[in-house]
């Protein structure tokens, strides 16, 4: 595939017979081979089955027409189920786990036609905001392979970045997606909660937690979303809503509004994100977008909000690492009483990263009796004020933009020490996934001193307007050039 | 007022997560979470008088037949257990009780 080609123009050459889906896989796997080794976008490989796959598409791609990702390939973010591939969540108590079914979304995929490659990095659990949290080595950002790709979500943007893969799938808790498309310079979107199933999906904060397309291309994005999307009632929360009415010809209405949260914009943003969104404004107006102002809840309070939910929700979905029905048991030790109580906790302390064990602490006790009201219970009452508060911004907007990350890439491991300040680098997207919103990355700059660092704008809508968010995305596409840049010698 | 977390308050809550602290660790731990309390006080701070909690923005779970449906088979139940008896289906784990 060329470079400027979208993914959907290629699954319409496969379809047709004028490409060959084995032949973009083998030169995806050749690039991978070859570049991978700087990046560690990649946990893991499915080359067979990919190439076998493959080879059954082009064998008679009739078979496949109105297959929305016919023979296009797609990597997986590694806390996605994969039948018989191990699947490690970035985690050493998972390093050998083979999950016994295919996510949801896996079928999904399989049944549009689409090609899985492989795992792709993440900080384990989903826990960070740049991979330095995966118990396997970090990935690394195509851009300035010192710096972070981003996270939790890093491994999937960087394949995309680096051409490893047109089309990847994340998981967005706080930003997860969001995030690291910004700081990778491609797509990213996370749906409305309910829009995915979760089923598959290694959990980390329930309430939080949703699975969504990394792309270079709006359009590319907003086919892989509309091909995993739906009902699937092995996800309760997973809702019946109409499907995402979008077609690539789908652009933003003239007098759409978009709303711009100027008070919380003023410090703590580098400035040249600061200086790329405000330039951003220019081509979504002159697209026929009313820009407005809109009040939004504060964004510390925000931040406070969701790590004591998401630590509180992760403590309790961690429990399950106990080393009985799967995953790594830590051996009995001489010292040891040889019970069951010593055995869990040998395991979980074995098996567990840092940042895992500070978010299950941090969430233990915000649920701990004498707590839970002052710190869980009063987050839970934040929240749906945050929900409130975003209702009331969309009376008089249809949409909200926003940069996506304060910063462009910070350095790998810059940041470890620090919690706090690694939590912060979420201050933009955790809004959205307290509201259950949809919200998406593009592309929107690049830093003005070297490296030259990718910039996202966030554009967030209304419950279910996935259609709408991704329309504004596409305008703001057709009216610039970002997408189109490349990391040097990828 | 934000909390004060002793090496004590810290055991007590490794204990509840079932994780083992040596006591260095415990005070990193103590010391970390404190500060990321105080960081996150900001929420004590917002009125929320009046105000139901939010545990999440999904709508009321929709209802399905209460029929038996099809669960994992047993072989790929078993597949993954560090230590299991699978022709007698069980998950074999260290002595519960005694000491």
């Amino acid at each position: 595939m060329s470079a400027a080609e979208s993914a959907i123009a290629l699954r319409d050459r496969i379809l047709a017979g004028e490409a060959s889906a084995a032949a973009v896989c083998r030169a995806l796997f050749t690039s991978i081979q070859a570049h991978d080794g700087r990046v560690h976008a990649f946990q893991s490989l499915m080359e067979d089955r990919a190439i076998a796959r493959a080879e059954a598409i082009d064998r008679d791609p009739s078979r496949f027409r109105g297959a929305a990702l016919a023979g296009l390939p797609v990597a997986l973010k590694d806390n996605i189920a994969t039948r018989g591939h191990v699947t490690t969540a970035g985690s050493r108590v998972l390093e050998s786990f083979a999950p016994p079914y295919d996510a949801h979304v896996v079928e999904q995929l399989e049944a549009a036609g689409a090609v899985v490659i492989g795992k792709t990095t993440l900080d384990e659990f989903a826990m960070g905001s740049s991979t330095d949290h995966s118990a396997f080595g970090p990935a690394h950002n195509p851009w300035a392979l010192d710096r972070t790709p981003g996270g939790s979500s890093g491994g999937s943007a960087a394949a995309v970045a680096a051409r490893f893969a047109p089309l990847a799938l994340g998981s967005d808790t706080g930003g997860s997606i969001r995030q690291p498309a910004a700081l990778c310079g491609v797509v990213g979107m996370k749906p409305t909660y309910g829009r995915v199933s979760r089923f598959g999906l290694f959990a980390f904060a329930s309430s939080l937690d949703q699975i969504g397309p990394f792309a270079r291309r709006v359009r590319d994005a907003a086919a892989l979303l509309q091909a995993i999307s739906g009902r699937d009632p092995r996800d309760a929360t997973s809702a019946g809503a109409p499907p995402i009415a979008w077609t690539p010809d789908t652009t933003m209405p003239r007098g759409t509004r978009i709303g711009v949260p100027r008070a919380h914009l003023r410090e703590g943003v580098h400035d040249d994100v600061s200086a790329a969104f405000e330039a951003a404004l220019e081509p979504l107006r002159k697209a026929g977008a009313v820009i407005v102002d809109s009040e939004l809840p504060s964004p510390s309070a925000a931040i406070a909000t969701y790590y004591l939910i998401a630590t509180a929700e992760a403590s309790s979905n961690l429990a399950r690492y106990d080393g009985v029905r799967f995953g790594r048991r830590a051996g009995p030790q001489p010292a040891d009483t040889g019970a069951l109580d010593t055995m869990y906790a040998r395991t979980r302390t074995e098996g567990f990263g840092q940042e895992v064990k500070r978010r299950i602490m941090l969430g233990t006790y915000a649920l701990s009796a004498g707590y839970y009201d002052a710190y869980y219970l009063q987050a839970l009452k934040v929240r749906a004020l945050i929900r409130r508060e975003f209702d009331r911004a969309f009376a008089s907007a249809d949409i909200i933009a926003m940069p996506t990350s304060p910063t462009p890439a910070f350095e790998l491991g810059a940041r470890i020490a620090d919690p706090l300040e690694m939590y912060l680098a979420d201050v933009f997207t955790v809004g959205a996934s307290l509201a259950g919103l949809p919200g998406i990355s593009v592309p929107c700059g690049f830093t003005a001193a070297p490296p030259r660092l990718p910039i996202g704008l966030q554009l967030i809508g209304k419950p279910w307007d996935e259609a709408g968010v991704l329309a504004a995305a596409e305008s703001y596409e057709r009216a610039t050039a970002w997408w189109q840049d490349a990391p040097a010698g990828f | 007022m934000p909390p004060r977390i002793t090496r004590d308050e810290a055991a007590r809550i490794a204990a509840l997560a079932k994780l083992d602290m040596a006591d260095h660790e415990l005070d990193r731990a103590a010391r970390e979470l404190e500060s990321i309390l105080g960081y996150f006080d900001v929420i004590a701070r917002v009125d929320t008088t009046g105000t139901e909690p939010a545990a999440t923005m999904a709508g009321p779970p929709p209802l399905r037949a209460d029929a038996p449906l099809p669960s994992l088979a047993p072989a790929d139940t078993f597949a993954n257990a560090p230590d299991a008896d699978t022709a007698a289906g069980l998950f074999r784990v260290p002595r519960v009780l005694g000491s």
